[in-house]
């Protein structure tokens, strides 16, 4: 194997990030640019969106009630149980729910980004589609980021009550609570600043899935191993970037509203 | 004010405008990496022409199809594509440039997830001002060009290899281009198939006068092409025929035609 010198790999890096950048910054100015290609959105968000929603749907319910499981044993100790909604409301909308369902889209779509744009790589459907006239970056690519966006953001919004009605079963089913009792804490407990942190996530979550697989799958070399190659790394980095990413917004958020 | 041209100076601007080359690389080099893969090269293609250039893989043709292109950039040279140059032009300009110029990929470059129809199409619904019936009318004109008519509602993965270079050419010509750019267009085909292949730009060149350019590494392609025309009565195509004084002298192929005793074709071919 040859080995890499750290000043090319340095100018790799570099060079990786600059394109990601490049194309990140196309996929939205595109929205500005003729033509629009709102058939391929809708396209896009239908298998975003509906395709992704009965798996947002069983991990947005599975979380939720093992988060109330889990917390309740704790909370029992203190008889405090029926904080129980109002530990499981701010879990699930500021943090469990943007980062799993994140996480989830990206394992299905961000990949799939990658193999397909891949793929259309290596077989040269790119460079026909740039021969034929048409900006590969404004048919393939922004459709995917608006789309992965828009439908992310109400993916997130159906995790985190399907979470909450998870929480709410096992509250009421395991642990004798009153399901009114449960719902009304969860409900009051939510401030401006939890539900504002738990929408804007997914604004950000859906940008990294959407750019991170494209840039893969545009950048994939070296025949049907080396879309596979782009595949597995879409999903890494788009994960590792999601959890990182939640990190840095959290502390930015924080730093605005202040602590709970 | 100036005085408007004179017909003498249409003509002549006309002649002019034929005779301009549709294509003109000037001391063009690229290489990726470390590797050098052309160098210094210049060339014209005139319009109405069609050039043939012959090279074993890896020798830098399909490298040349898409610089004229402008899917590649070379790293010095000058490439001018129907008057523009078009190694300073940016991207989102080229789009434009590119409606005007067709190209066959060498492994046809279909879009797999689209049928036929939506294939050879592609560039007519772009355009967003086409109606429906005429894109079915000219997609359906194209793929009678290339007899596949019948496989409209066929996804590229159904077709044969050599069905899908011909879909690729009505492609190409949808829209009927100033320029037709062929990467190895009878590459992996067989005898047979390729000679079909052959037949359709040898149709296209004397049929709608298209410029072309063409790379292959089987010379047998241009012997075929420049040895034969394309007969619009009996619609298929033919071996030369040399005329003399109102009297066929000549009617066969290229192979025939360098071994003729004839001392008029041997002068004529000299």
């Amino acid at each position: 194997m040859e080995l890499t010198s750290p000043t090319d790999f340095a100018k790799d890096i570099v060079q990786s990030v600059q394109d990601y950048s490049l194309l990140a910054g196309r996929s939205l100015a595109n929205l500005f640019r003729h033509p629009r290609y709102f058939a391929d959105m809708m396209q896009q968000a239908d298998l975003i969106g509906v395709g992704s929603l009965p798996i947002v749907v069983l991990t947005g319910t599975f979380t939720g009630a093992v988060l109330a499981l889990n917390s309740a044993h704790t909370l029992e100790r203190f008889g405090s149980l029926s904080l129980i909604g109002q530990l499981v409301s701010v879990g699930m909308v500021t943090e469990l729910g943007p980062v799993l369902t994140g996480l989830m889209v990206a394992g299905r779509n961000s990949s799939g980004m990658a193999s397909e744009l891949g793929s259309m790589v290596v077989t040269e459907q790119i460079d026909a589609m740039r021969a034929l006239g048409t900006d590969p970056t404004k048919k393939l690519i922004t459709p995917r980021v608006i789309s992965t966006i828009f439908m992310l953001f109400f993916l997130t919004i159906i995790s985190d009550f399907v979470g909450l009605i998870g929480g709410g079963i096992v509250s009421s089913l395991m642990f004798g609570m009153d399901w009114h009792q449960y719902w009304s804490s969860a409900w009051q407990t939510l401030k401006f600043q939890d539900v504002f942190t738990g929408l804007l996530k997914p604004v950000l979550f859906g940008f990294i899935i959407a750019t991170v697989g494209c840039y893969y799958g545009i950048s994939a070399r070296g025949g049907t191993q080396g879309v596979g190659r782009a595949t597995t790394q879409a999903v890494v980095a788009s994960s590792v970037l999601i959890i990182a990413v939640d990190f840095f917004a959290t502390r930015l958020i924080l730093s605005i509203f202040g602590y709970r | 004010m100036a005085a408007p041209p004179t017909a003498v100076e249409n003509r002549l601007r006309t002649t002019e405008h034929i005779q301009s080359p549709v294509i003109a690389f000037e001391d063009v080099s690229i290489a990726f990496e470390a590797n050098s893969v052309l160098e210094d090269i210049s060339f014209h293609l005139n319009r109405g022409e069609t050039k043939a250039i012959f090279g074993i893989a890896g020798s830098g043709k399909s490298t040349i199809l898409k610089l004229a292109m402008g899917l590649v950039k070379p790293d010095s040279g000058r490439i001018d594509v129907l008057g523009n140059d078009i190694t300073q032009m940016r991207e989102e300009d080229l789009f434009e440039l590119r409606r005007q110029i067709g190209m066959v990929f060498q492994e046809s470059a279909l879009f797999d997830s689209l049928t036929v129809r939506e294939n050879v199409a592609f560039r007519l619904m772009e355009e967003h001002q086409i109606s429906e019936e005429e894109i079915e009318r000219r997609v359906r004109e194209s793929l009678r060009f290339v007899e596949l008519e019948r496989t409209v509602d066929m996804f590229p993965s159904e077709l044969s290899g050599g069905m899908r270079r011909r879909v690729a050419i009505a492609r190409a010509i949808v829209t009927r281009p100033e320029i037709l750019l062929y990467d190895s267009p009878t590459g992996g085909l067989d005898p047979v198939t390729s000679t079909t292949i052959i037949e359709l730009i040898v149709k296209q060149r004397d049929v709608y006068k298209t410029s072309s350019l063409l790379v292959s590494h089987r010379l047998q392609d241009a012997f075929v092409m420049a040895s034969h025309y394309f007969d619009r009565d009996k619609g298929r195509m033919l071996p030369l025929l040399i005329l003399r004084q109102g009297k066929i002298i000549f009617d066969g192929d290229i192979h025939e035609l360098a071994h003729s005793k004839d001392e008029y074709i041997r002068e004529y071919i000299s």
